[in-house]
């Protein structure tokens, strides 16, 4: 192995001379202690190295190893129930072998090699085989049927193909192109900084469901879309990534922990497979893949989660699986990115980041979208990539979160002033956006109702009245406002009670179909316009405001799924008293002889059903 | 091999070049001896060939460029460790300040310790109470959490830390807990200060001190809280005490690395403070926590001033995204003479939906909570209101509430420096104040809880009076 010696030492970076011939973002081993390395700069013989490891103790002269490969991943069945750390090292299995810290040159496998996985091929000898066929079939879960691909560069005749229990490293397959005979396993490797190659990119039109009222609602991501959270520290962004890690509507997840607490990372490892997946009833560990490279662990290593984790995923989209990728948090990848710059000796852009942050950040999530996958059989997969930034003080103007806006569609705004009066998820719903909305509005109307879309900007433009007439409220008193308006405060006040806010903690809170959702939200409008009616009729604000209803409307949230009809039910209570109170009106005033004119005729838009 | 140099070519601040070396390593450990025979301690900031940047921990003074000679010792910082230190006073780099014996080592530990896998976690889940109402009630800690307090200068963090060492414990369990102090860069006073309380309430055996005050060497600070957690992992995990490690004040311990960052003339980050910093605060919180199968545990509370009171000034930013949760101090609470002046709106306890509940506090607590801060949060914006418009426009409701938050801060966030609440003391308290507001505005509690506690004591003394 041919080898260069260390120069330089500074912290997470190296140099060594003699390093002729290799190539940028090979990989490296440092010293005899053999710590992981990537070269980030080649100048003459001298390699700028990143080391992934703690290089307390090394110093000049020591040697550096070449491998003259870059970083690469093990894709392959044993993926999913894992959690590696940022160069995908298996960190259960360094625990049963080095105890409860992490030390140096550590070489652990990332796929377990004395595992056996059933193998079911799914084409028979004879047949041609090109990138990304499909072979055959591992159930890997019982959620997850991991489907074994041709690896990319790789094609020819299949001459013959086996069914049995295997390692991922036995021969499972041989093919034969051009007289050379090809031996494929279940694993093969891919470079993390190279996008899995795919046929053809298609529009996001599908909704990625969440379970989240206020993200499915109003701001909803599509199945292929990319989303970020930027907020600051308790505004609750990683309850957010958790909870979509748990509720998203994807076959499979990928969660990364990227410079984050490692307690969040325990708390995941031990409440994922507790908790049961609302569609088949397993538990939701069964299809998720976890990277851990928490704060304290190396900073080069953190660099490298994001890919690590995004090209499993990708791996995942290639066999037609709608990924999910919760990154928490890019910051600190970006953060990782401007010590290694620094070190470098790099000219600083914004904030000490380096120039390229920009780019690398967009290259980050230009890796999610829908696609035709390449191979046959022809199929769709998905990757939705959703981003926590967590900019100083909560400042949108920090680099990180401007750079993530200009590629992101989806914007949800977690804001602290939400957070203090314990408004969860405290997504701001005026700041917020969505791009996907009109995309998506088809697929998300067949699943729940024609009109779920213009409900729900019906109900934000309510929202929306209510931000402007706070500020007057602010100023001279709500008693300054017409019952009108005051309507419209009440009306507002229950969307945000008794719809937005959800309990992330609540067993059936935390979670609520889109059937749910709708169902609520059109409990919430028609009530108000309901009210609405009723003002006009004569009916005294104060009296609507009292009205006992209005408990069921705040508890339909805990209503289990099973339990919807009851929504519905809520609304003819609601006509019957409403009803009432404009009968009893209408009769007072009748016996006080007085004309009521106006209002009779017109009706509030929603309730007409 | 021991080498010796004495060819510094350059010094400059708290930095030191040192041409000529071989084989120096990365945080290699060093001695320095100047002219008049001192010596001083550094480490290997950085080799670049022949060229090694060192570090002196206790600043540059005395130092020349002719007759000094700094010799490498081949090794990292590490400090022997044993259970007899407990009860021992140390320097910041973990020598005996105080009049006994030198510490015979059990083991050998590189300060710098190795990040904790994160599957070999516990999660913390255990109540520890405090015998304060806004900790307990409101932001509840629980074992091998990381929890700081943010504060600001003039405001009592010292007695607020102290009350909690005194008084903090986990119910129904006598077990062995050993507090783990490192003092970084705070007065003699601050320092005179706990070490008096420790003395009074008998605890004194029972800690364990680093010192680095406010007139030892600043860069010295940076070791201060590495070697305590060294000993406070060792005490945890290796001989089965609880551990709570307080540090104070981190704000001093950031700007001896902006220091050192500005010395080597790196680019600044925000406020002149390194890029890294986010890193190298966590490389030190994060080594608090629970293991699997271990008997202790770490709990780790540190102190910090806020300049100007800045929430997000970088210091209190970035600990805030590394710790789970925070106590924030109030300076307008304070003036008002509540005491402890905890901000129980924005303070937080990340870890205490797993802390409190049944079996642990109590099955009412979680709804109370939520109730409490929801009461205290509306009586706050009568209170704004009552400002603007005067308190005659509030509405009867307002009114109510404006009596409640008052009525709040004066009997439920205020108690004495001394005076130890139970946990059910505290709950019924909070109980007794619910009792103001009318049954029909308690929406965020179960129906069986206002039952049980809202309903079940005769309201005699809820209502008015103060």
């Amino acid at each position: 192995m041919r080898k260069g010696e260390i120069t330089k030492v500074s912290g997470p970076l190296v140099v060594a001379k003699g390093m002729t011939g290799s190539k940028m973002y090979d990989v490296v081993r440092v010293s005899d202690e053999r710590l992981v390395g990537e070269i980030v700069g080649l100048a003459g013989d001298l390699a700028s190295i990143q080391v992934y490891e703690d290089t307390s103790g090394i110093g000049p002269g020591e040697a550096v190893y070449m491998t003259d490969e870059p970083l690469f991943v093990e894709l392959g069945p044993g993926l999913i129930e894992s959690i590696f750390d940022g160069i995908q090292r298996p960190l259960d299995i360094i625990k049963e072998n080095t105890g409860d810290y992490i030390t140096r040159g550590i070489e652990v496998p990332a796929l377990e090699r004395d595992k056996k996985w059933h193998f079911k091929p799914t084409v028979k000898p004879g047949t041609e085989v090109s990138p990304g066929d499909i072979l055959g079939e591992v159930q890997e879960t019982t959620l997850v049927l991991h489907k074994i691909l041709v690896p990319p560069g790789v094609q020819g005749k299949i001459k013959d193909i086996k069914q049995g229990d295997f390692l991922v490293t036995d021969v499972i397959c041989s093919l034969e192109h051009d007289k050379e005979k090809h031996d494929l396993t279940m694993m093969h490797r891919w470079p993390v900084r190279i996008p899995r190659a795919y046929k053809e990119r298609l529009a996001p039109s599908l909704t990625l469901s969440t379970g989240q009222r206020v993200i499915d609602t109003f701001f909803p991501i599509a199945k292929g879309g990319t989303a970020c959270c930027p907020g600051p520290f308790g505004s609750g962004k990683t309850v957010i990534q958790h909870q979509l890690a748990k509720w998203a509507d994807a076959e499979i997840i990928v969660y990364i922990g990227c410079g984050e607490r490692g307690n969040e990372m325990t708390d995941v490892l031990l409440e994922f497979p507790e908790l049961k997946d609302p569609r088949s009833g397993e538990p939701l560990m069964k299809r998720t893949v976890l990277i851990a490279n928490t704060s304290n662990m190396p900073v080069a290593a953190r660099e490298a989660s994001v890919y690590t984790g995004i090209t499993i995923a990708e791996y995942f989209r290639d066999m037609g699986y709608s990924v999910a990728v919760m990154a928490d948090s890019t910051s600190r990848w970006a953060e990782a990115m401007r010590e290694i710059s620094g070190r470098l000796e790099e000219m600083p852009g914004e904030e000490g980041y380096p120039a390229y942050l920009a780019a690398r950040v967009s290259s980050f999530y230009e890796r999610a979208g829908r696609v035709k996958t390449v191979g046959r059989p022809e199929r769709e997969g998905a990757l939705s990539v959703v981003g926590a930034v967590s900019p100083p003080g909560g400042d949108l103007s920090d680099p990180v979160v401007q750079a993530t806006l200009r590629v992101v569609k989806v914007f949800w705004s977690l804001e602290d002033k939400l957070a203090y009066q314990r408004h969860f998820p405290a997504i701001s719903w005026l700041n917020s956006y969505s791009l996907y909305i009109d995309d998506i509005a088809e697929d998300v109307n067949k699943m729940t109702a024609k009109d779920f879309t213009d409900l729900s900007s019906e109900a934000m433009k309510l929202l929306e009245q209510e931000a402007e007439l706070q500020e007057i409220v602010r100023l001279i008193g709500v008693d300054a406002l017409s019952p009108e308006d005051r309507l419209i405060l009440e009306g507002a006040r229950s969307i945000r009670e008794d719809f937005l806010h959800q309990n992330a903690f609540h067993e059936i809170d935390t979670y609520a179909s889109l059937k749910k959702q709708y169902k609520m939200l059109s409990v919430c409008m028609f009530n108000y316009n309901k009210a609405r009616e009723a003002l006009k009729r004569g009916v005294a604000f104060d009296d609507i405001v009292k009205m006992d209803i209005r408990d069921k409307i705040a508890r339909m949230r805990y209503l289990e799924e099973s339990k919807l009809d009851t929504i519905d039910a809520i609304k003819d209570e609601l006509t019957a008293e409403f009803d009432g109170m404009i009968k009893g009106e209408t009769k007072q005033r009748e016996t006080e002889k007085e004309t009521t004119g106006h209002g009779d005729n017109e009706k509030g838009k929603g309730d007409r059903k | 091999m021991i080498k010796e140099y004495s060819s510094i070519s350059n010094v400059a601040g708290p930095l030191l070049l040192v041409e000529g070396v071989d084989g120096a390593k990365y945080e290699e450990l060093v001695e320095i001896y100047t002219g008049t025979g001192d010596k001083k301690r550094g480490r290997v900031l950085e080799v670049d060939k022949d060229r090694a940047l060192v570090q002196i921990f206790e600043g540059s003074t005395g130092i020349d460029v002719q007759n000094c000679r700094v010799r490498f010792l081949g090794k990292t910082l590490s400090i022997g460790v044993s259970d007899d230190m407990l009860g021992r006073v140390f320097d910041g780099l973990g020598r005996p300040k105080d009049a006994g014996p030198a510490i015979i080592p059990e083991a050998l530990l590189d300060v710098n310790g190795a990040p904790i896998n994160p599957t070999a976690r516990d999660y913390p889940n255990e109540f520890i109470q405090t015998g304060i109402s806004s900790v307990d009630g409101i932001n509840t800690l629980v074992r091998g959490q990381k929890l700081p307090v943010f504060s600001g200068s003039g405001l009592p963090h010292n007695k607020v830390a102290a009350q909690i060492v005194r008084q903090a414990k986990v119910l129904g369990k006598e077990e062995e807990f050993a507090v783990v102090f490192g003092a970084m860069g705070i007065t003699f006073e601050e320092a005179n200060f706990f070490i008096q309380d420790f003395t009074k309430s008998g605890a004194l055996e029972r800690v364990v001190l680093f010192l680095n005050l406010a007139d030892d060497p600043a860069i010295e600070r940076i070791s201060t809280p590495r070697v305590a957690f060294t000993v406070a992992e060792y005490l945890a995990f290796t001989k089965g005490l609880h551990i709570l490690v307080v540090l104070s004040d981190m704000t001093n311990y950031a700007e001896a690395l902006r220091e050192i960052s500005a010395a080597r003339k790196e680019i600044p980050g925000r406020r002149g403070y390194p890029g890294y910093l986010y890193t190298d605060l966590a490389s030190v919180y994060e080594r608090s926590g629970r293991i699997k199968g271990k008997k202790g545990s770490i709990t780790l509370i540190p102190i910090l001033s806020m300049p100007e009171d800045d929430k997000t000034h970088p210091i209190p930013d970035l600990t805030g995204y590394i710790t789970e949760g925070q106590i924030i101090l109030s300076r307008g609470l304070y003036r008002r003479k509540v005491s402890p002046p905890v901000d129980v709106q924005q303070s937080l306890s990340r870890l205490k939906d797993k802390g409190i509940g049944k079996g642990k506090t109590r099955e009412d607590h979680a709804d109370l909570f939520n109730q409490l801060i929801a009461c205290y949060a509306r009586g706050k914006e009568a209170a704004e209101l009552a400002v603007i418009l005067g308190e005659a426009a509030l509405t009867d409701m307002d009114k109510i509430y404006l009596k409640f938050s008052q009525e709040y801060e004066g009997r439920y966030i205020s108690q004495g420096e001394y005076e130890d609440r139970t946990i059910e003391q505290t709950l019924d308290l909070g109980w007794e104040l619910l009792r103001m507001v009318p049954r029909g505005e308690m929406k965020r509690v179960r129906d069986e809880y206002l039952k049980k506690y809202y309903d079940a004591k005769t309201p005699e003394k809820a209502g008015v009076t103060g």
